[in-house]
């Protein structure tokens, strides 16, 4: 058997998505945007959503995301992607609209406009990626910083006497009625990355039936910023990260 | 009715698609009228009391992405806080119209009526170099008008356009004739009108961005280009103002907005004792008639600009002239209101040869 062999259509279980777009990304090597990208684009044509969906990219590591899934995007100010989408999702009910953030942008400048857009229940899915780093801007603390965790603006580690607590903010929005569906997922193993495409999908059928907000929080890995290679950055990430950020549903109404 | 209840009418009756607002006095009468109207259930407009000023503004912004005609109304504190988003939607090149019923400033400063922000709203006001359309409203059916004229205007040109208002003609309360009733546009009207604008692509063979993020320096530069020609074509067309005895002036009196209706009542009390006083308005304060008051600097011996502020409008009003003559101003703050014989006192200090 030779590879001609093996490369055959009724071989392949795994492809390009058909809505990435030929650009090449801007990601580093290991970091998690990759996957959960594969996944939204994947959900979005598996689900027949190309023709109405808008998506709001962030300011940071994933404010080029319009540049890699070939749906329509809005680019919003830093941390106003609740809002930019709340317009969006009801000027336009028929669409299906999500934001797309990171920890920066969600949980510190944004931080208002993620509690009031899943306070109000918008129908919208809220995509976060949670790398408890600025990877950006050159890996300065965030909100989700552990304690101890060294970023280039707490270089000796995080302090609760001076910088406070990682804030849990995926905690707070299960606590909002609006909300319908919070999650968290990673995308570190195969399974995982199975397990996470199901949640998404669920949040994508929650907005489609007007159900209120989804929250998929993805814990992930910033080797760059963390200073780690990729699979020191993954067990770095399940033993550290996911003792403060455990993964599994926090709410999942059905009504 | 009320300048600010106006406003709310007129967006009904032009086919908004969206208000998002959030409360300040003295224009909280905007939200108010429009929660009460529920034009949701009528016409489909879709209003919002937003969690913050910013919030507002950024729905402004995903609406007018959208190709959504939207707008907000906000007083100057409130206003300031808008100033991110309004960048981004000028740096976006999207249509969109933003109301500012002035008060009094700088800070919290007072809830009585203001000019003061005539700087922000003229000269830019966010981050970047960008201009606003800039419409002056000095009546209460002119608060009308202009909601339909602005949004107008900021389709025509894809830039958003705003009603610098204050708090005397947000909260004076007239008769009007209120625009008549046009239905929104559908659906597939807004992607016609709005190739560019993110709907959804339904159908159309590539997606559209909007975004104002452009990392390849050249490119931006280009962008730039494009914004300032932009300015320079509404510049070139859209100017606007009113002229009031100016034929035999030989003093002129420069004013906007509410405070234009006190001076005029000023101009016609010393017309009768024989005073040979003129005034220009501008209705667009960007684009500024600049060339007017060039022309009619050429013709009178002195300038007074009237404002509710410390002196803003007259900057540009003394380019214009080129210091042709003298340029003198006079100017009430923190909320006070002139009455009409400050106004002619002041003009008679600085021109005493004005006296019949």
């Amino acid at each position: 058997m030779n590879t001609q062999d093996i490369i055959k259509p009724e071989n392949l279980v795994a492809s390009r998505p058909r809505l990435f777009t030929d650009a090449i990304t801007h990601y580093c090597p290991g970091c998690s945007h990759g996957v959960v990208h594969r996944l939204v684009a994947e959900l979005i044509d598996e689900m027949g959503l190309t023709d109405r969906t808008v998506g709001i990219a962030p300011v940071g590591c994933a404010v080029f995301a319009y540049n890699y899934i070939d749906v329509d995007w809005v680019e919003a100010a830093h941390g106003r992607a609740p809002a930019v989408a709340t317009a969006i999702s009801r000027l336009n009910p028929e669409n299906f609209v999500f934001t797309y953030q990171g920890d920066g942008d969600l949980s510190a400048i944004g931080c208002a406009e993620t509690i009031h857009a899943a306070n109000r229940g918008e129908n919208i899915v809220i995509i976060f990626i949670n790398n408890a780093i600025y990877g950006m801007t050159g890996g300065q603390m965030a909100p989700t910083t552990l304690l101890g965790m060294k970023t280039a603006t707490c270089p000796y580690g995080r302090r609760e006497d001076l910088n406070g607590y990682p804030l849990p903010i995926s905690n707070l929005l299960a606590q909002l009625d609006g909300t319908c569906y919070v999650t968290r997922q990673a995308v570190h193993t195969p399974a995982a990355v199975r397990t996470a495409k199901k949640a998404l999908k669920h949040a994508i059928e929650n907005a489609l039936a007007k159900r209120g907000t989804s929250v998929v929080e993805f814990v992930s890995t910033c080797n760059s910023g963390w200073k780690m290679t990729p699979a020191q950055a993954n067990d770095w990430m399940a033993e550290h990260m996911f003792a403060k950020y455990p993964l599994g549903d926090l709410k999942n109404r059905q009504d | 009715m009320k300048g600010n209840e106006a406003i709310a009418h007129a967006a009904i009756r032009y086919g908004f698609d969206g208000y998002f607002g959030y409360p300040i006095t003295p224009q909280s009468e905007v939200l108010e009228t429009l929660e009460a109207e529920m034009p949701w259930e009528t016409t489909g407009m879709v209003v919002l009391q937003a969690e913050s000023e910013v919030a507002a503004i950024n729905m402004v912004y995903g609406g007018a992405a959208a190709g959504k005609a939207v707008m907000t109304s906000s007083s100057s504190p409130g206003v300031s806080l808008k100033q991110e988003g309004i960048s981004y939607i000028a740096a976006a090149e999207l249509p969109a119209l933003i109301v500012n019923v002035m008060r009094g400033g700088p800070g919290l400063g007072t809830i009585q009526p203001s000019q003061a922000d005539y700087f922000q709203a003229t000269k830019g006001g966010g981050h970047g170099d960008y201009h606003l359309i800039v419409l002056s409203p000095a009546t209460v059916q002119e608060m009308a008008d202009f909601v339909g004229l602005g949004m107008d205007l900021a389709f025509k040109y894809r830039t958003p356009a705003m009603i610098l208002a204050d708090g005397i003609v947000g909260q004076m309360m007239e008769k009007i004739v209120l625009p008549p009733f046009r239905p929104r546009r559908t659906d597939e009207e807004v992607r016609r009108q709005c190739p560019w604008a993110a709907t959804g692509r339904h159908g159309r063979d590539h997606r559209n961005v909007i975004t104002s993020l452009e990392m390849d320096s050249p490119k931006m530069e280009e962008n730039n280009l494009r914004f300032q020609r932009t300015y320079a074509e509404i510049e070139a067309n859209e100017v606007r103002f009113q002229e009031y005895f100016t034929d035999d002036a030989e003093y002129l009196i420069v004013a906007f907005g509410s405070v234009a209706r006190i001076c005029l009542k000023a101009i016609e009390d010393a017309r009768e004792k024989g005073c040979k006083i003129g005034m220009l308005r501008p209705i667009t304060l960007w684009p500024f008639p600049k060339k007017e008051i060039e022309r009619l600097s050429a013709q009178v011996k002195g300038i007074l600009t009237v404002e509710l502020n410390a002196g803003q409008m007259i900057e540009d009003v003394r380019l214009a002239a080129h210091d042709a003559v003298p340029v003198f101003h006079f100017g009430r703050m923190g909320g006070v209101i002139p009455n009409p014989n400050e106004i002619t006192d002041a003009l008679l200090s600085h021109f005493p040869d004005a006296k019949a």
